[in-house]
């Protein structure tokens, strides 16, 4: 590689990169096949007890007494753990990236059926099981509330006493002290003047779409296991998509220095979102202090429908738009179901809330986005954010309003959609976002302009499309470090976690991209945070963009050192040299390899060459009464998919045919593993869409397991499914790269609904499509109602 | 475990020879994580259904999750960890890494033991037949489509041919 090349490979995002867009096998393979991966689920360390949670059988409720006095009678308890325990250790024992309003355990009441109230320490979890059962819980009920639009007015039963806004998030700070509330966030955006918008609107269009509670079960359960080290140190191994936030939350908690506090993860059995924040890791940590032995806490499939989910949703929009189709005023108010305690909530009522807009240029706004306090067990960030809770909405109206008017779905977009240099809703300009690809992407995979047989018979047949956009949250931080050893070989240390996403992979593709060496030959530490350096979490399809320019930057940095080492072993300039096969070699034909070259510098084999880098893109804070900024986020992600079912008119079967899931992903480093991020988003959005619902009843889930909660098979794959992605380099992503993880979830919903609209002109407001749902809607269109509707 | 409820088996793990002591009411995956330090099988739904605990029992495959270790007494037990030999991947193994048949990995050693088991049966499945074989098998990171492709690919290269 010449001079001018390597110079190239940081400017020009078209160089021809070696590792950067080739489709590197996962690292870990041969782990993964053979059985032998590390999961923290794995984990035994010995002495270690089991703890059994007992969990809350009321949906709101003092706590009048409990009773341990059998479960410690049973042979091999050896503590049951109650909040009067942990207040010995922690006087404020409540924890929350968003608020602190989550007790460890419950602190003289319940918010929710399944709360944990008590833990069972045992030494065999099957003696902590037994005996988790004979604690006895004593409760006074409260009147609770469960509906997100009931729990927001005025006079329903007040959840929280006040709020209290954790200070991690400054702009959720103006919360403070507010009482006698369910709304545990209120996020607006204002621009122009809606009511002037809709007096000038043609046609006014008004509707409310609902999504159902629906749960992540990753298959590796959320499990944590604490230890001492010492007298006055801790270890927290967990299965966590944020080890960095642990170490700081527990800090806080226990008032210890963040180095006396290390949490470290292994791979993932996937995540979803379900691991974020904090989850079992304070629990575990005071049982560890209080018994001085390590605790392992594993929660069963059945325990996470109590634990996390993702938001039931309400959302009114109201749409005004010309007779030519163009979209000028738009008011969307959405509440939030977040359960009992706010985990994320408020962010992602805030985050998603902004752009209930769509990716679509309009002139007067109002967005009004409610997080409420409910009591149904908490819900948190599922894959996308709150993304496709707004775009189930927006999407879906986009085409009653494009029927309505006699204007094509696709067309209508076209019509609306926001372009390159536009400001956003929020007032951050669109940039490096193709809006208009990603709509012929889809156009052309769907052939829209083919003919489409819709059929007459029992099955009908139709096709729908969506868009979905999304800012990538901000602002996060995420440092990493790359080391080459004495032997030449190479390390990324970095907090990035491999949930099954490919970010080991990617992450060494980077590093090797600029060192001039194999991904395969790059080995990347899993987070620990003794030895890997900050990064603010495996969330929110970040981790590419943000960790990826870290650790570009880390192995830049190293980079520089080996070249130098070189020049001067050389007698040449640095800038004449090039790292090209793990090797620097100069224009002349002169090569040291890495290993020569640490030679060089230590004389034996010995030492280190380490590079540093850290990455936390520009922001602005929105104005908290217009939700304007002008640097809202450092890219933008926009999804697209399309649909074509088959419905049977007589069951209300939706039997998708094919399906098309589209992204925008600025530049592909691993195409393969991009490829699989899109298709496995269809697969879990498609379950989303057409089954996997939580049943509630007054707090208690139904369907807490997944004998009853369905999630998509083999048998349940749409018969023709696929990917595809337009590659536009973002000018500030790591060789022009965006994350990918969330994009694919943002539309299958409302593309799949907006088919069944296409077949047969019927309107499901609702998640999911179960067949019950659309036959009552088929029988209701054809003026002959089910008995019970 | 209480001792009159623990009982001794002799039976046949991966080609060895072994004995463990358990208690009536533990299932194979708990035995063999912690006798064992086989930690391949793996529960996560706990009722059969996720197929992430699957060992071959007998020659059949089983959900390790409910199968209790009592009844493995004197069987002959496979686990995913008695796949490769000397330190290569079985044809199946090889498939699933190089199509990239997982995600997170979680589920990926039941769907492997349950391709043996089909392709025993079956050395030359359709696309059909085997999205029907594995259907008991679930994968939340929803890696389906490639996992037909590993299964295709570890037939062509004669993933049946072998002991288990
Ligand atoms: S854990 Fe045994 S089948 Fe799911
Ligand atoms: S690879 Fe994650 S569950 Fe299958």
């Amino acid at each position: 590689m010449t001079k001018l090349e390597t110079q190239e490979l940081d400017r020009d995002s078209r160089a021809p990169y070696r590792e950067v867009g080739r489709s590197v096998p996962r690292l870990e393979g041969a782990a993964k096949v053979t059985g032998s991966a590390e999961y923290i689920h794995n984990l035994r360390v010995p002495g270690m007890l089991h703890g059994k949670i007992c969990r809350s059988s009321v949906a709101h409720g003092r706590i009048v007494g409990i009773d341990s006095s059998a479960a410690l009678a049973i042979e091999g308890v050896h503590a049951v753990i109650t909040i009067d325990e942990v207040l010995t250790l922690v006087a404020n024992p409540y924890y929350g990236p968003a608020f602190h309003d989550q007790p460890i355990l419950a602190h003289g009441k319940v918010r929710h059926v399944g709360e944990p109230v008590a833990v069972v320490l045992a030494a065999d979890p099957h003696v902590a099981e037994e005996a988790s059962n004979l604690v006895e819980i004593a409760y006074e009920p409260i009147e609770a509330v469960f509906d997100e639009v009931a729990a927001a007015r005025p006079g329903a039963p007040v959840i929280h006493d006040v709020l209290k806004p954790a200070g991690m998030f400054t702009d959720l700070k103006y919360l403070q002290g507010r009482s006698g509330t369910n709304v545990a966030l209120d996020a607006r955006v204002r621009r122009g003047d809606v009511v002037r918008g809709f007096a000038e609107s043609d046609r006014i269009f008004e509707h409310t779409f609902r999504s159902g509670k629906v749960m992540h079960a990753a298959f590796e359960p959320i499990v944590s296991v604490a230890e001492m080290n010492g007298h006055d140190e801790l270890t927290i191994h967990s299965a966590t998509q944020s080890p960095s936030f642990v170490r700081s939350e527990i800090s806080r908690l226990l008032g210890w220095p963040e180095n006396r506090v290390r949490v470290r993860t292994a791979f993932l059995g996937g995540g979803f979102g379900a691991k974020l924040y904090i989850k079992l890791e304070a629990l575990v940590a005071v049982c560890a202090l209080i018994v001085r032995k390590p605790v392992r806490i594993a929660l069963t499939m059945d325990e996470q429908f109590y634990t996390i989910t993702k938001h039931g949703a309400t959302v009114r929009i109201k749409t005004g738009v010309k007779n030519d189709g163009r979209m000028i005023a738009r008011q969307v108010e959405t509440f939030w179901n977040g359960g009992a305690y706010a985990d994320i909530g408020p962010r992602v009522t805030q985050k998603s809330g902004f752009t209930a807009a769509g990716p679509y240029d309009i002139e007067h706004v109002a967005l009004d986005n409610f997080a409420v306090y409910t009591n149904e067990p908490p819900a948190g960030a599922l894959r996308g954010f709150g993304i496709s809770q707004v775009s189930w909405a927006y999407e879906r109206q986009a085409d009653i309003i494009a029927r309505t008017l006699g204007i094509d779905p696709l067309d209508f977009r076209r019509r609306n959609i926001l372009r390159e240099g536009r400001p956003h809703v929020t007032g951050t300009r669109i940039s490096n976002l193709e809006i208009p690809g990603v709509l012929d992407l889809l156009s052309d995979r769907m052939e829209w302009d083919r003919p489409f047989d819709r059929g007459t018979g029992t099955i009908r047949r139709g096709r729908g499309l969506a868009l979905g956009l999304k800012a990538c949250i901000s602002p996060t931080t995420s440092v990493a470090i790359v080391h080459v050893y004495g032997d030449g070989s190479c390390a990324v240390h970095c907090g990035t976690v491999d949930m099954g996403q490919g970010s080991d992979t990617v992450m060494a593709q980077v590093a090797g991209e600029v060192l001039g060496i194999r991904a395969e030959s790059v080995q990347v530490l899993h987070p620990d945070t003794s030895s890997t350096p900050y990064d603010m979490g495996t969330l929110g399809s970040r981790s590419t963009f943000h960790m990826g320019h870290a650790v570009r930057m880390a192995a830049l940095s190293v980079r520089a050192q080996l070249l130098e080492i070189a020049g001067r072993a050389f007698g040449v300039d640095p800038t004449d040299l090039a790292c090209c096969d793990a090797a620097v070699v100069c224009g002349d034909g002169r090569r040291l390899t890495l290993r020569e070259l640490m030679l060089e510098r230590f004389a034996m084999q010995a030492g280190n060459v380490v590079g540093v880098g850290s990455y936390a893109p520009s922001y602005e804070k929105a104005n908290p009464e217009t939700g304007q900024s002008p640097d809202i986020t450092p890219f933008w992600m926009l999804g697209g998919a399309g649909a074509e079912i088959a419905v049977d008119m007589e069951t209300g079967r939706i039997n998708v045919t094919k399906l098309v899931n589209v992204a925008d992903v600025g530049r592909a480093i691993n195409p393969s593993i991009v490829e699989r991020q899109l298709i496995g988003a269809a697969i879990m959005q498609a379950g989303f869409t057409l089954f996997e619902e939580m049943i509630l009843i007054d707090g208690q889930v139904l369907n807490a397991s997944l004998a009853d909660y369905k999630i998509p098979g083999f048998l349940d794959l749409p018969e023709d499914l696929s990917a595809a992605y337009v590659e536009i380099p973002h000018e500030n992503g790591p060789f022009g790269a965006k994350g990918v993880g969330e994009t694919g979830v943002f539309s299958p919903a409302p593309a799949i609904a907006n088919a069944l609209y296409d077949a047969i002109g019927v309107v499901v407001t609702d998640l999911p499509l179960t067949p019950e749902r659309v036959l009552r809607a088929i029988r209701k269109a054809e003026g002959r109602p089910m008995e019970d509707d | 475990m209480s001792g009159e409820q623990g009982r001794t088996i002799p039976f046949m793990l991966n080609d060895r020879p072994v004995v463990a002591r358990v208690a009536v009411y533990e299932t194979v995956v708990e035995v063999l994580q912690r006798e064992f330090g086989l930690f391949g099988a793996r529960e996560s739904c706990g009722q059969g259904l996720c197929g992430c605990c699957t060992v071959v029992v007998n020659g059949t495959a089983v959900s390790g999750c409910l199968y209790l270790a009592v009844l493995v007494d004197g069987a002959e037990v496979v686990t995913i960890e008695g796949l490769a030999t000397g330190g290569s991947l079985h044809p199946i193994q090889q498939a699933f890494v190089e199509k990239n048949g997982f995600q997170c990995g979680f589920c990926t050693p039941g769907f492997i033991l349950m391709t043996k088991e089909l392709l025993a049966h079956c050395p030359h499945p359709t696309t059909d037949e085997i999205r029907h074989y594995l259907s008991g098998n679930l994968c939340r990171c929803a890696s389906y489509l490639d996992i037909v492709e590993a299964v295709k690919m570890a037939a062509e290269a004669g993933g049946s041919t072998d002991r288990g």
